[in-house]
């Protein structure tokens, strides 16, 4: 049993470039494992599922992206604003042919420009609609994750009563803000945050968390992405810093292990353990900001060589490792 | 393998040089997110000041103890001298840090009477759009560009650009706002169309009956009564936009800007550095030069990547607890080296496609830049790279 049983929704944002459609796509992977089925969902228009899955572009129809281990299925979807207006559109005015006919005029870009809400609430609803929709007797999705925009515009995002108070006060809009609404802040969601161990992107967390909790939006678990091994062991630490490590035990050692051992190589070996340990103390006073913060913490490490489908696999079982699912 | 055509050196881009010609005027550091263009804003303000220009930085959106090292904690949207620049060679630096809901209140002052001034920035419309728009930011630093460069107090103007996924916005996102303040839809909105042909007209209006009505029916009649109260209130200003941000866009093309290309050792932001060196090109638009910001590099100790992890290796299976410290030495090495590698390998790939791009390497340091000390020794690191 992971830590967040019962929630249908997963969201996931983070600073820009800490890893937010990395992790989305490994918290797919991790939840479908053992037979289920997961849609992951983009709303930005960047097509970052198809590059992550390695996959054709994206469309409006959801597509089976990669299986998880025990059989499970993980389905991508990118939300695009214009396409959700039509469906809009079409089922809630019967304008199917005329909504489109509008777009010549450029209408749904200018509706969503004076009404960045309006956006919002189109994208947050298909991924509604999915978290709700039924197969038979049953949830077609055991989960939905969205991949959702960076810290600084999530809470504007999800809290889309507010984004349509400025809009239409009755109509089929509002409703289905309402019931978003119910959703984004019951405890069948959980908007967890990626971040690194680096100054702006854990300092961006601990605003997103502190705006989402008076929001009354459930914060669910930090990530802290892209970790590095430790290799020098914590008492090293503090002399490596000081560039004070034992010179003759690293020439031996060198020695003992066949390699050049000169004054020069272990001046230079020394200066980057210096290196080393001044990162690792600042990575340590982040990650204490971040343990303040009272939310579950996971790490996923740096993956040398870059995501490909094999690092996601790692990545998804490093969450479940951690109690993520 | 097929290690393939070796690239090679590109030339290398002289910051020095750049910031001590004082023909240039103006600096921009433009690059996809996170990449460093605060940093280096600052830090070449920073050391022009230091080598005795006149300068003013105008940062967007910097981390918060880097802007309270630089005395920017008070939001006036006018630029303070910093406190603690070396002023012996006759330079001295001001810095600013953008607000855009202000510049924007600003703008509106400055071309319309106080009375219909108080009307728009009462418009909830108007709030939003000043706040919160897509757009509104890169529309506002320009704007804020064009304000500094007609004051006759600095000899260097060094611009950060607005995070963004694309550098491009920057140039892009204030001719969209303008367009869209200018747009059809906006003006039919409210009631100032002046269309073109008759048919053209026609049809338009056709069509506008079911926007309207469909318009309403899904933002209802209150947004849409703003939004033309506010087309109204501003229908005086509307050529005004435009025209402003061409002007400031006309400024970015003369000899005396020089933009800079910031970019991190990664795929995404090299990429996004391409699109944006081609479009400079395409708009004749003066490109100094590419920073490569938080290079990895390792020094040359004779031992490669995977001899040092074999080694390693070795000494940790020799369970030897003398040689602990020396197997993490080596595996730390092996790790940077790696990394160098492969920082390398990227920043070569730019160099293949764009040779003729002058690129400097700032190598990553160990802490971040958060005082005018750090941001000095960047500035050093400029003539090293
Ligand atoms: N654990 C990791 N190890 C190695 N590389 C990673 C890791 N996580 C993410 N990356 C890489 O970092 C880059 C940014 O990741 P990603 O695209 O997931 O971030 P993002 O937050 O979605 O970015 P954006 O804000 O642009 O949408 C990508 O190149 C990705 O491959
Ligand atoms: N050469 C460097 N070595 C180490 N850290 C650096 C270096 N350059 C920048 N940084 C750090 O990287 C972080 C991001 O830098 P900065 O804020 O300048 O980026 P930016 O491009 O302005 O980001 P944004 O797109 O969010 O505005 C900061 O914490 C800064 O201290
Ligand atoms: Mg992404
Ligand atoms: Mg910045």
């Amino acid at each position: 049993m992971g830590d967040w049983e019962g929630v249908r929704l997963h969201v996931v944002t983070g600073k820009g470039g800490t890893g937010k459609t990395t992790v989305a796509g490994a918290l797919a992977m991790a939840l479908a494992a053992g037979g289920r089925r997961v849609l992951v969902a983009e709303v930005e228009e960047r097509q970052g599922l198809a590059q992550l899955f390695d996959v054709p572009p994206l469309s409006y129809e959801e597509r089976r992206v990669a299986s998880a281990p025990g059989g499970g299925e993980v389905y991508a979807l990118a939300i695009d604003a214009r396409e959700a207006m039509h469906e809009y559109l079409a089922m809630f005015y019967r304008l199917g042919r005329a909504g489109r006919a509008l777009d010549k005029l450029g209408f749904v870009d200018f509706a969503t420009t004076i009404a960045p809400g309006l956006r919002d609430v189109l994208l947050t609803g298909k991924a509604y609609e999915a978290t709700r929709r039924r197969t038979a007797d049953h949830h077609t999705y055991d989960a939905v994750v969205l991949d959702a925009p960076p810290t600084g515009r999530v809470v504007r995002f999800l809290d889309v009563t507010t984004s349509v108070s400025s809009l239409a006060r009755v109509g089929p809009i509002n409703r289905q803000a309402n019931s978003i609404t119910d959703l984004i802040h019951s405890p069948r969601t959980a908007v967890h945050v990626v971040t690194l161990l680096e100054d702006m992107p854990v300092q961006e967390t601990a605003d997103a968390v502190a705006d989402l909790q008076a929001a009354h939006i459930p914060v669910g678990a930090v990530v802290v992405n892209q970790v590095r091994p430790p290799h020098l062991a914590a008492r090293s630490l503090p002399a490596a810093r000081r560039g004070r490590l034992d010179h003759e035990a690293v020439l031996a050692g060198l020695r003992a292990a066949g390699l050049p051992a000169t004054d020069a190589v272990v001046a230079l070996l020394t200066r980057e353990a210096a290196d080393h340990a001044e990162r690792t103390a600042l990575e340590k006073t982040q990650r204490a900001l971040v343990d303040d913060l009272g939310r579950p913490v996971y790490e996923l490490p740096r993956i040398a060589d870059g995501i490909d489908p094999t690092a996601l696999y790692e990545l998804a079982d490093a969450l479940a490792e951690q109690g993520a699912v | 393998m097929n290690p393939g055509p070796r690239a090679a050196r590109p030339p290398h881009f002289d910051v020095d040089r750049l910031i001590d010609d004082r023909r240039i005027r103006i600096v921009v550091t433009c690059g996809s997110g996170g990449v460093g263009k605060t940093t280096t804003a600052a830090a070449i303000a920073l050391r022009a000041a230091e080598r005795g220009r006149k300068a003013v930085v105008l940062t967007i959106d910097p981390a918060r103890r880097l802007a309270q090292s630089m005395g920017l904690s008070e939001l006036d949207n006018t630029p303070r001298a910093v406190k603690g620049v070396d002023g012996e060679a006759g330079g001295s630096l001001d810095a600013m840090m953008l607000d855009m809901k202000r510049t924007f209140d600003e703008v509106v002052e400055e071309h319309t009477t106080p009375e219909r001034a108080r009307q728009i920035r009462a418009n909830p419309f108007y709030q939003a759009l000043s706040s919160s728009f897509a757009g509104t930011q890169e529309y506002m630093a320009m704007e804020k560009l064009g304000q500094l460069r007609a004051r006759p107090d600095w000899d260097l103007i060094v611009v950060d650009t607005p995070p963004s996924r694309s550098a491009l916005d920057f140039l892009d996102a204030p001719e969209r706002l303008g367009s869209f303040l200018d747009g059809r839809l906006i003006r039919l909105l409210g009631g100032t169309a002046r269309a073109g042909g008759r048919t053209y007209l026609k049809v338009l209006h056709a069509g506008f009956n079911v926007v309207t009505s469909t318009l309403t029916k899904i933002l209802g009649g209150e947004l849409l009564k703003d939004v033309s109260t506010f087309v109204n209130a501003l229908d005086t200003m509307f050529g005004g936009f435009r025209e402003r941000a061409e002007q400031t866009y006309a400024l970015l093309k003369r000899p005396e800007t020089a933009f800079i290309v910031v970019a991190a050792p990664e795929h995404d932001a090299l990429r996004e550095a391409s699109y944006f060196v081609d479009r400079l090109s395409r708009d004749a638009m003066p490109l100094a030069g590419l920073l490569l910001n938080r290079v990895h590099a390792s020094g040359a100790a004779g031992i490669g990547a995977e001899q040092a992890v074999a080694a390693a290796e070795r000494l940790e299976s020799a369970s030897d607890e003398d040689h602990v410290l020396t197997a993490a030495l080596l595996r730390l090495h092996a790790d940077r080296l790696k990394l160098a590698t492969r920082d390398e390998r990227i920043g070569e790939r730019f160099s293949t496609t764009h040779p003729d791009v002058p690129v400097t390497r700032i190598p990553a340091l160990a802490g971040d830049v958060h005082d005018l000390d750090g941001l000095r020794q960047i500035g050093a690191l400029f003539d090293a790279g």
